[in-house]
């Protein structure tokens, strides 16, 4: 089971700022090990962003975006007590689905 | 976002390649501002909450949480336990510091074999557990002045031994923690080297940890930070929670007395 997500957004005028930070290995699939053995990738395939249940981001992701990655956008029309939910996927299927209220 | 960041650190090595001494407060301005942009989204956040999770969770042998560990503070206060730490401690006999002192608590409290924990290399097992707590603790204390009480002997002798510590020239570089961070103004690359035989001010030196290493995505307690100090002087590794990192931790936080703390903070 992966490790929550951190989502913070906060509303200012007709637009909320969403920041998300995500725990993830980020494995790129060219490191080796310390016994020389590749480490196989792993990485976020697939980030999607809803507003109040409705989509507003679908990102592609690969190898390249860093560990722990930081993400941040801005939901037109979304104001304070609305609910912000983001997913990802990863390569080995596995997925995470975190909420958050804007305030 | 990586490329924005490649991009960003280029133009900063450009600057400073370039700097000559008139222009190096453009140079450190830079780097500042460099800072500033990773503060907002410090993956720290994530130690933390896992930190806070761990401490409630019921864990070990014993199927205990850490609620009761005695931080300094009496036991479960972990608000500014961290900025008086090191301290003695009476149950032990001993002067702990943060994570050593979580060690004793996993130990006591929840059946950890402890031996068996400060034998793991860092990043690995436990010890990973070992850093999301000591992140979470050092986060409740944020913005707190540091306030190690030196009252007990022990206490005294460990600044003093620290001190020595701090100056003691070896390895193979004969070198010592102040040929780094003995002099004002010194840098390595882009790294500012606080001057640790004073006072470095508000979240410089031992009040910026643990921290957050953006190059490699590491989360660093004190303990590591020391112990990358020593690998880097080409000195033996000092044992995980070994009297002498605690002499040297005593050290630093004394010499940062008044100092806020700015953990978890934020590294290249």
């Amino acid at each position: 089971m992966a490790d929550p997500m951190r989502i913070r957004a906060q509303a200012a005028g007709d637009k909320a700022t969403v920041r998300v930070l995500m725990a993830h290995e980020m494995e790129g699939g060219q490191r080796k090990d310390a016994s020389g053995k590749i480490v196989p990738a792993w990485y976020i395939q697939e980030v999607t962003a809803t507003h109040n249940g409705k989509p507003v981001l679908t990102a592609e992701w690969g190898p390249a975006v860093s560990k722990n990655p930081f993400l941040q956008f801005v939901v037109k029309g979304a104001k304070a007590g609305d609910k912000v939910g983001v997913s990802w996927k990863d390569n080995r299927g596995d997925t995470r689905t975190d909420e958050a209220t804007v305030s | 976002m990586r490329m924005t960041k490649t991009l960003v650190v280029a133009s900063l090595v450009a600057v400073a390649s370039s700097a000559v001494w008139a222009q190096k407060s453009a140079a450190v301005q830079s780097i500042e501002e460099y800072r500033a942009m990773l503060q907002d989204g410090n993956p720290a956040d994530l130690f933390e909450a896992k930190g806070e999770g761990l401490w409630a969770q019921k864990r070990g042998p014993k199927n205990a949480s850490l609620e009761q560990c005695d931080l300094g503070k009496g036991p479960g206060v972990f608000k500014g336990a961290f900025v008086e730490l090191p301290r003695y401690f009476a149950d032990t006999g001993r002067v702990q510091d943060l994570e050593s002192r979580l060690l004793t608590c996993m130990e006591t409290l929840q059946g950890l074999n402890a031996a068996e924990i400060a034998k793991t290399p860092f990043g690995k097992g436990e010890q990973n557990n070992m850093t999301a707590l000591a992140t979470w603790i050092a986060a409740e204390s944020k913005g707190m002045k540091f306030n190690l009480p030196q009252a007990h002997v022990k206490e005294k002798t460990f600044y003093e031994v620290g001190k020595r510590l701090f100056f003691q020239r070896g390895g193979p570089h004969d070198f010592s923690c102040a040929s780094c961070h003995g002099e004002n103004d010194k840098r390595i690359r882009l790294q500012d080297l606080p001057n640790l035989t004073k006072n470095p001010g508000d979240g410089v030196g031992v009040a910026a940890w643990p921290a957050y290493r953006v190059s490699n995505g590491q989360m660093w307690g004190m303990q590591q930070r020391l112990n990358d100090c020593y690998r880097q002087q080409r000195f033996p590794y000092p044992g995980f929670g070994s009297d002498a990192t605690i002499a040297l931790g005593v050290y630093l936080a004394v010499n940062s007395q008044g100092s806020a703390s700015v953990a978890p903070a934020i590294k290249r």
